[in-house]
């Protein structure tokens, strides 16, 4: 980019009237990120890069700080902080307090925090003296608080897996409010989550398209007791995080790929996973030897994160497209999610990059034992004619008992992350029960994350965060997907979509600017 | 008596609408009544194999095998339906005989993900032997057992058909159209003498999981009828859960797709009416 076009560049950015002023903030940032020179690759490596087959997500050319950052709150609380001038909170106002300037303060890809603590667990020391309508009065006026200070649709908690008068208070609050922030997840564990609780979480769903449900000992038992699922669908270890979030393109790969499956997972498959690891390590690298994230910021200089629960995350991408291409190549019918030998070739293509990501060491990431956790990405809004992760295209879903039994082999794979998104009927709304029996037995087949939509609320999941359909309202299914860009491109006219007040609430992290 | 086949018209492995839960649905193929309203016709009678149904199949998936019976080809079936539209007797080419133990299978795959099984129909207590012998194999299966067994009935069995169905089910969905039995008459082409003594004598049993009352625009939903059916509901069991289905027109025959759909602000007048009766459980759909 020449200086003419980078100032072309910025000046569409401060004249765009579709954005708020922080958002011009964050995109001119971007824009002076992007001037930067990348990181040394190697050509092959920056081809790739330049055809999109490996992707960084248009994270920027200089990483200066992680994607994604989980930090000890509840160490924070516990000890203060001499960076924000607190004091150890006593009681729950002072917490909460605590916690929102805190927030403020919080590093991520987004610029917004993608975690904020597990809330029912973090805020139990100070709620136990709490009368239930103080305690609901309190957290009401704080998830305001937090919808209107973090207006981003990755801005996320979590709650469970055990039951408690907050988490309780937290459901019923969301289902009031119908805030699309923040993000939610219920911990499930089969022994300690009660039916009950989860009963009041698929209703929380049929209101507002949250929380997502995740199979806790599962997770523990790759990340431990203390993780939490982030921004949308990322599993990482509490007082760690993501340096990075790149990921390959399957689809690609399998097109560009001339042989049999053999070859293709002996060869093709392995050149590209090195490529993308090659990409990770050199932004792994810049963030932790040049930007030096972790010596400075006061996250890490408090130890309220630390590098060694750090690791990087290896996505993947177009699962869906590679398996059919690579059923037609061979000759074979049946694709993915709808025949026996497809889904099979699946597992081999996700087991195999399992294997090669296992065998190839990665700088700073102990949070990992010097390995890239491996993970399902769910999408960013420019993908075309590409299937998010791991999932099975929409529309060509198969019922919903060949749909779990099709995609869950995968999720014991992707420890970072992996999701499938459920359309359910609105009957299901007289009967809730029923959800809670898929959801428990989905677990026991395996599933990390099951996440399921109603037809009938007024959200839509993307690739994994909400959206208003009111906020979209004019726009088809396909026109939201575009998210920004669909609006970019329309005409000013329609104003009711681009008020200043409906786009309040963006998506950064689906919605990443490409610099142009 | 045992009976190791039943007729069955299909099957659906998740559903949300059949009792308490997520249920493994039969319908079985054949009923006994003739209902106006009834959605999916095609399950009421019996294939008598007149053919008329082989040669409009685009696929060519239907032929007479050796007896002159109309068999399908699953392979080559895309369940376009078009034999079901094109039948003249209520009925469908699709049905068709299947094991216990095939039955049994196909829940041994899903039980993870399920509260319990439903038999509907069709009218499933005219395969009262086959019911009984599924609920049976179900209560004494360790993978199984603790799946809770449900029937879903237009309540016309008599009461020994219900005394070989109870040591092995744990509930049942009546339909009632009308508890006028000229009305019931008009409405179903049958006395609803059966229905009613079915109401009373499973909710003595307490395996009366719900009744159903179908509301269909000028025929049974008058508020005088629907007081006078909630008061006798009432005094059977003030506990009753009661689901009150509007009618809509898809699905039914051609003859009676000119009936109007319930109105959604009577049917709200009309759950007042079975409220203000004193029923607490009361599902509006």
């Amino acid at each position: 980019m020449n200086m003419e076009e980078f100032r072309a560049s910025a000046r569409s950015i401060v004249n765009d009237p579709q954005l708020t002023y922080p958002q011009r903030k964050h995109y001119l940032a971007g824009l002076a990120e992007s001037a930067l020179e990348y990181p040394p690759l190697s050509d092959a490596a920056r081809e790739a890069l330049n055809k999109r087959i490996i992707c960084d997500i248009f994270e920027g050319p200089a990483p200066y700080r992680a994607r994604y950052i989980l930090p000890d709150y509840a160490k924070a609380l516990t000890n203060g902080s001499a960076h924000l001038e607190l004091e150890p909170a006593k009681d729950l106002d002072e917490a909460l307090n605590f916690l929102l300037i805190m927030y403020t303060q919080v590093p991520s890809i987004t610029g917004y925090p993608v975690y904020l603590g597990d809330l029912d667990k973090i805020l139990a020391p100070y709620v136990a003296d709490v009368a239930d309508d103080a305690l609901y009065k309190k957290l009401r006026l704080f998830w305001i608080a937090l919808d209107r200070i973090l207006p981003d649709a990755f801005v996320h908690t979590d709650l469970g897996p055990d039951d408690s008068r907050i988490t309780r208070t937290v459901l019923r609050i969301e289902r009031e409010l119908l805030q699309i922030v923040p993000n939610l997840t219920l911990k499930v564990d089969p022994e300690r989550t009660p039916d009950d609780l989860i009963l009041d979480a698929v209703k929380t769903v049929f209101e507002v398209g949250k929380p997502h449900f995740v199979n806790h000992p599962l997770m523990v038992s790759d990340l431990g007791e203390e993780y939490a699922a982030v921004s949308c669908y990322n599993s990482l270890k509490v007082g760690g995080g993501s340096h990075t979030l790149n990921r390959l393109n399957l689809k690609e790969v399998a097109l560009l790929h001339q042989g049999d499956v053999e070859s293709f997972l002996e060869e093709t498959l392995a050149a590209y996973v090195e490529l993308n690891a090659e990409l990770m390590e050199a932004r792994i690298r810049y963030l932790v030897e040049e930007a030096k994230f972790f010596e400075h910021d006061f996250l890490a200089v408090e130890g309220l994160i630390d590098l060694d629960r750090f690791s990087a995350m290896f996505g993947i991408y177009g699962l869906a497209e590679a398996v059919d291409i690579l059923m037609e190549a061979s000759g074979k019918e049946g694709r993915y999610g709808h025949g026996e030998e497809a889904n099979q070739l699946s597992y081999r293509i996700t087991s195999r990059i399992s294997e090669l990501v296992a065998a190839r060491p990665l700088p700073y990431c102990e949070g990992n034992r010097g390995r890239a956790f491996l993970h399902s990405q769910s999408g960013i809004d420019s993908d075309l004619d590409v299937t998010a992760g791991t999932r099975i295209p929409i529309g060509d879903e198969p019922e919903m008992f060949d749909h779990i039994k099709a995609v869950a082999p995968h999720h014991r794979l992707f420890q970072s992350g992996v999701s499938d998104i459920f359309h359910v009927e609105d009957p299901v709304r007289r009967n809730p029960t029923a959800m809670v029996d898929i959801i428990r037995a989905a677990f026991r087949e395996g599933m990390r994350d099951f996440t399921f939509n109603l037809a009938s609320n007024g959200f839509i999941r993307i690739t994994g965060y909400l959206v208003r359909k009111c906020d979209i309202e004019g726009f088809d299914e396909a026109g939201a997907r575009h998210g920004s860009t669909a609006l970019a491109a329309g005409s000013v006219k329609n104003s009711h979509i681009m008020d200043r007040n409906v786009k309040r609430v963006l998506s950064r992290e689906s919605s990443p600017r490409a610099p142009e | 008596m045992k009976a190791a086949q039943g007729h069955l018209n299909d099957v659906i492995r998740f559903s949300a609408v059949d009792g308490p839960g997520n249920r493994f649905v039969l319908f079985l193929q054949g009923c006994n009544f003739n209902c106006i309203a009834c959605h999916n016709p095609y399950t009421i009678n019996e294939c008598d194999s007149c053919g008329e149904c082989v040669e409009p199949c685009p696929e060519m998936a239907l032929w007479f095998d050796g007896r002159h019976q109309v068999v399908v080809d699953d392979d080559v079936c895309t369940s376009c339906d078009i034999c079901i539209e094109v039948c003249p007797y209520d009925s469908t080419p699709l049905s068709r005989m299947v094991a216990l133990e095939s039955v049994l299978n196909q829940i041994r795959e899903v039980q993870p993900f399920i509260s319990g099984i439903t038999v509907s129909g069709g009218e499933p207590t005219l395969q009262a032997d086959f019911v009984a012998s599924l609920f049976c194999a179900i209560k004494s299966d360790d993978d199984l057992s603790h799946l809770t067994t449900f029937v879903d009935s237009n309540g016309s069995a008599a009461r020994t058909v219900w005394d070989r169905l109870l040591p092995v089910m744990d509930g049942a969905m009546i339909d009632l159209k009308a508890l006028d039995p000229i009305t019931h008459l008009e409405l179903t082409g049958a006395d609803n003498g059966a229905v009613l003594d079915a109401i009373r004598y499973l909710a003595e049993w307490q395996r009366l999981y719900e009744v159903r009352l179908l509301m269909i625009p000028g025929m049974n939903d008058s508020p005088d009828s629907v007081e006078k059916t909630a008061r006798w509901l009432y005094d059977i069991d003030p506990r009753m859960r009661i689901k009150l289905i509007g009618f809509r027109p898809h699905g039914v025959r051609p003859q009676y797709s000119d009936i109007p759909a319930a109105d959604p602000a009577h049917l709200e007048e009309l759950a007042t009416i079975i409220r203000d009766t004193g029923f607490s459980e009361l599902v509006v759909v």
